[in-house]
């Protein structure tokens, strides 16, 4: 058995590899361009996120939000569904959160208020999901353009009601929350002080194990994958596939809700407007260099967030836009290397056509 | 080997060849004489090689080791187009022709005839016209792609192949898609070519056309060329020993079994069952047929004539438009997939690539599939049941390799139907009412013995089967009584012991038909 596991490990791992490295071969050319060194660059790169506490816990607090953003693209895919709504989903999710924690009477002890916090904002990014699972199901609507079609609705929707409703004058944002504060990293070690980690990653994590649990272990996500490998034999195996449809759309939205929670009550503890900007598209990133696995996953989206934070730490010799062209050629290169990403691509093509 | 003309040099010698795919030796030593204006049949079991040979002759593999010569000439390696410039032409098992074009212009099409900056489609037409003269093939040139029966698009393919200049044509079982008139109809376009001087390759398992037709055989075993022999005096039970190793049954011996007159409900009754289908509105048209238990009900037909949406709308897979489907005395019209599985209705879907399998699940997880529900532990799959069913039905069953871990995809075709059959057929219970869709195509002769060995044995225990399959021998073999699907209906039903070929075929092309006959 020895071989073919080792024949699976070099399958699953190599094509991301590729694109890293790829994409370091390219991002060294940028760099020279710039007339600075690229061991400089990444030096100062792996300083600024990885070689002290504020930069590690930035870099964590980036990284899960895009755990979940990933999750919400990793599980759909997972049943062949691409998933392009994380942007609002997480949206969403901050906001339900944000106003079940306003309507909440202040008192109510932190861990119940932020369970009630999390179960909101898995409802507010589930709805959004919802939307596009129920219409696929129903009526063979392509997800990949209601997702993108609902980003817009969802957004403006958002903003309209905290504009014209519930905004702090001169802000873009709700009030403040009164209670289910998640304790920040702060609050245990000085260290910490001034990065936004907190313990939402604790409760991602967690997730990510559990979403793992759900798609290897269960008769949900053994179904599940089915209906993403071959529908036409899941079908013939007695699963109906727009109840499979629906529910991974509905999952995936509500793990993207659930990166409200990071902003909303543990960083930030309000709502306002773009405070996710462009981490629901990451996600997409993130879930194929994570090639769908939960664990691979959490791997890209620390790597993501590692390149996110470092741009502004290399800001002061490079851009640091010069980071986001790195992301851009990352994504890029995974959709060259890794074969599912050609697989979806066509598959999508095909709904639209 | 033959020890004739030595002057003569064959039209196609490989010797010592070998190919493999990652680490499966897909062929290990294979060695084949073709002699010019012969029909040479290279038969074998699925996953024996036979494809994987012709592939290399064709250009579209490179061989590991060995020799390849055409015409004397060493062409080992050599590409697609070195090989149709060679004259060396294929007709392969999936048609690869556009829809939307004439036949014509299918025909010229990478080889188009021009005059100035334009199409030349009357020469193009012309040059079909007269290669269909010469060869006996007809179709018209001028009717479009979408319109024509099977029988009519492969005879496309091999003008196609012709028109390319090919003097050896290998032909990949050809007959798979055919009627019995069909099938006597390329035979005769086959020996004009022979007349005319070329060589002919033809691929197939089907052992009495290798009879009907052939010269020469060469069978091929687990990769390797094991047995050339001359067709002359050579029986069917002659070419499958040699393709199996051992002695086999063949599907000729018949025992179709006997209706016991039940005083219960009967296992499966339609009733004006009309189904839409994918291009057609009564794809299935008001059709009605019964299936007692302790019978194999088979349904004969050229395929696409409504065989299909009959199978998914009695599976739960295509709704039905009107009609009724009663099991066991219960309607089960409206009920979906998995309620019928769970009220005893067993299904081998008709592709198994498609339905049967999801082949990169492993093994052990194919093995549920359609059953998952049943192994559904408190917050998971109970994992220690599911390889407990693996392991004793991948020996009752000897699917090899018997390591249930192994994706789906990486087995043979023969095995990865018995993994369908062992799920549908070798539960605790036996099934009220089995639905067995070409339940042994592209499948080998060992494999295909024992999968109508189990079909009896269900049968026997009081299943009612409803077995549709393409292969008219093996309707014959096993059913109890025979049905004739023609337009989306039954056109007659006749019992097993009184249908042969000749009568089917009549009523399977629509030459028979009710009142006329």
């Amino acid at each position: 058995m020895s071989t073919t596991q080792r024949f699976s490990w070099e399958e699953s791992l190599l094509p991301p590899a590729m694109a890293l490295a790829i994409a370091m071969v390219v991002g060294d050319l940028l760099i020279l361009a710039f007339g600075a060194s690229p061991g400089h660059i990444f030096g100062m790169l792996l300083e600024g996120t990885w070689g002290n506490a504020y930069g590690i816990g930035q870099t964590l607090y980036k990284a899960t939000t895009l755990t979940c953003t990933g999750l919400a693209v990793a599980i759909p895919l997972r049943a062949g569904l691409f998933n392009i709504g994380a942007e609002s989903q997480l949206a969403a999710g901050g906001f339900a959160t944000a106003l079940a924690m306003l309507a909440l009477p202040a008192g109510v002890p932190w861990p119940l208020a932020a369970l009630i916090g999390v179960v909101a904002a898995a409802l507010g990014g589930g709805l959004v999901g919802a939307i596009p699972g129920a219409l696929r199901a129903k009526f063979g609507a392509s997800e990949v353009i209601v997702t993108i079609m609902l980003n817009f609705v969802v957004l403006a929707f958002l903003n309209w009601v905290v504009a014209a409703k519930i905004h702090v004058p001169e802000s873009l944002h709700t009030p403040e929350i009164a209670s289910g504060m998640v304790p920040r990293f702060a609050d245990f070690s000085a260290t910490f002080r001034g990065s936004a980690a907190n313990l939402s990653i604790v409760l991602v994590l967690g997730l990510a194990a559990a979403a793992w649990w759900y798609l290897f272990r269960t008769t949900a996500g053994y179904e599940l994958r089915a209906v993403g490998l071959q529908p036409a034999a899941a079908e013939n195996g007695g699963v109906r596939l727009g109840r499979t449809w629906f529910r991974a759309l509905t999952l995936g939205g509500a793990l993207a809700g659930i990166g409200g929670v990071n902003y909303v009550l543990g960083y930030k503890h309000y709502y306002e407007e773009g405070f996710g900007t462009g981490s629901g598209y990451l996600g997409i990133a993130v879930a194929l260099v994570g090639r769908n696995h939960p664990a691979g996953v959490v791997l890209a989206a620390l790597l993501f967030a590692t390149l996110s934070q470092g741009g502004l730490a290399v800001n002061a010799v490079v851009p640091k836009q010069l980071m986001e062209v790195l992301q851009a050629v990352v994504i890029l290169a995974v959709a060259i290397c890794v074969p599912e990403v050609r697989r979806v691509l066509r598959n999508s093509a095909k709904a639209v056509a | 080997m033959t020890t004739t003309a030595t002057t003569d040099t064959p039209a196609l010698a490989l010797t010592g060849i070998a190919k493999a795919f990652g680490p499966v030796q897909a062929i290990r030593d294979a060695s084949l004489t073709v002699a010019r204006g012969e029909i040479h049949a290279l038969v074998g079991e699925n996953g024996a090689g036979k494809s994987t040979l012709m592939r290399i002759i064709a250009g579209m593999f490179t061989p590991d080791a060995g020799q390849a010569l055409v015409d004397g000439r060493d062409v080992t390696g050599w590409d697609t187009n070195a090989a149709i410039a060679a004259g060396v032409g294929m007709v392969h098992q999936h048609f690869m022709l556009v829809p939307t074009l004439t036949v014509a212009e299918n025909v010229m099409l990478g080889r188009e005839l021009t005059k100035g900056w334009q199409l030349d489609r009357a020469a193009a037409e012309a040059a079909v016209r007269a290669l269909c003269q010469t060869t006996g093939l007809v179709v018209d040139p001028t009717r479009t792609v979408a319109d024509l029966s099977v029988g009519e698009a492969q005879r496309v393919e091999i003008l196609k192949v012709l028109f390319r200049g090919a003097k050896l044509l290998i032909l990949d079982e050809p007959t798979a898609v055919l009627s019995p008139p069909e099938v006597l109809e390329l035979w005769r376009v086959l020996r004009t070519l022979r007349a005319n001087g070329d060589t002919v390759v033809l691929i197939t398992h089907k052992l009495d056309e290798v009879i009907d037709i052939s010269d020469t055989i060469t069978v091929m075993r687990a990769g390797r060329t094991v047995g050339r022999m001359a067709t002359a005096g050579t029986t069917p039970s002659d070419i499958a020993r040699a393709m199996v190793g051992r002695d086999v049954t063949l599907a000729q011996r018949v025992d179709t079994g006997v209706i016991v007159p039940a005083n219960s409900a009967p296992r499966l009754e339609v009733r004006d069952l009309t189904v839409r289908g994918t291009s057609r509105a009564r794809a299935v048209d008001q059709l009605s047929f019964t299936v007692e238990a302790g019978e194999i009900f088979g349904i004969a037909g050229v395929e696409g004539n409504g065989q299909t949406e009959l199978i998914e709308a009695l599976a739960g897979l295509r709704p039905a438009d009107s009609g009724s489907i009663r099991m066991d005395g219960h309607d089960i019209t409206h009920d979906g997939v998995a309620e019928r599985t769970a009220q005893g209705l067993a299904h081998v879907p008709e592709d198994r690539h498609l339905r049967g399998l999801v082949l990169d699940y492993s093994i052990a997880d194919n093995l549920i599939l359609g059953r998952q529900q049943q192994y559904a532990g408190r917050l998971s799959i109970d994992a220690e049941r599911v390889s407990a069913n693996c392991v004793a039905q991948v020996q009752a069953f000897d699917i090899r390799p018997p390591n249930g871990d192994l994706p789906s995809r990486a087995l043979s075709g023969g095995n990865q139907q018995k993994i369908v059959i062992a799920r549908e057929l070798g539960g605790e219970r036996w099934p009220s009412v089995i639905l067995a869709a070409q339940p042994t195509r592209g499948v080998d002769v060992g494999a295909i013995e024992f999968i109508h060995a189990r079909l009896r044995a269900a049968r026997d225990s009081g299943a009612g089967i409803v077995l549709v399959s393409a292969d008219l021998t093996e309707v014959l073999a096993l059913s109890t009584r025979v049905a004739v699907m023609y337009g989306g209906r039954i056109v007659t039903v006749i019992p097993g012991d009184e249908a042969t070929p000749e009568v089917l075929g009549g009523w399977m092309t629509g030459a028979t038909r009710e009142g006329a006959a």
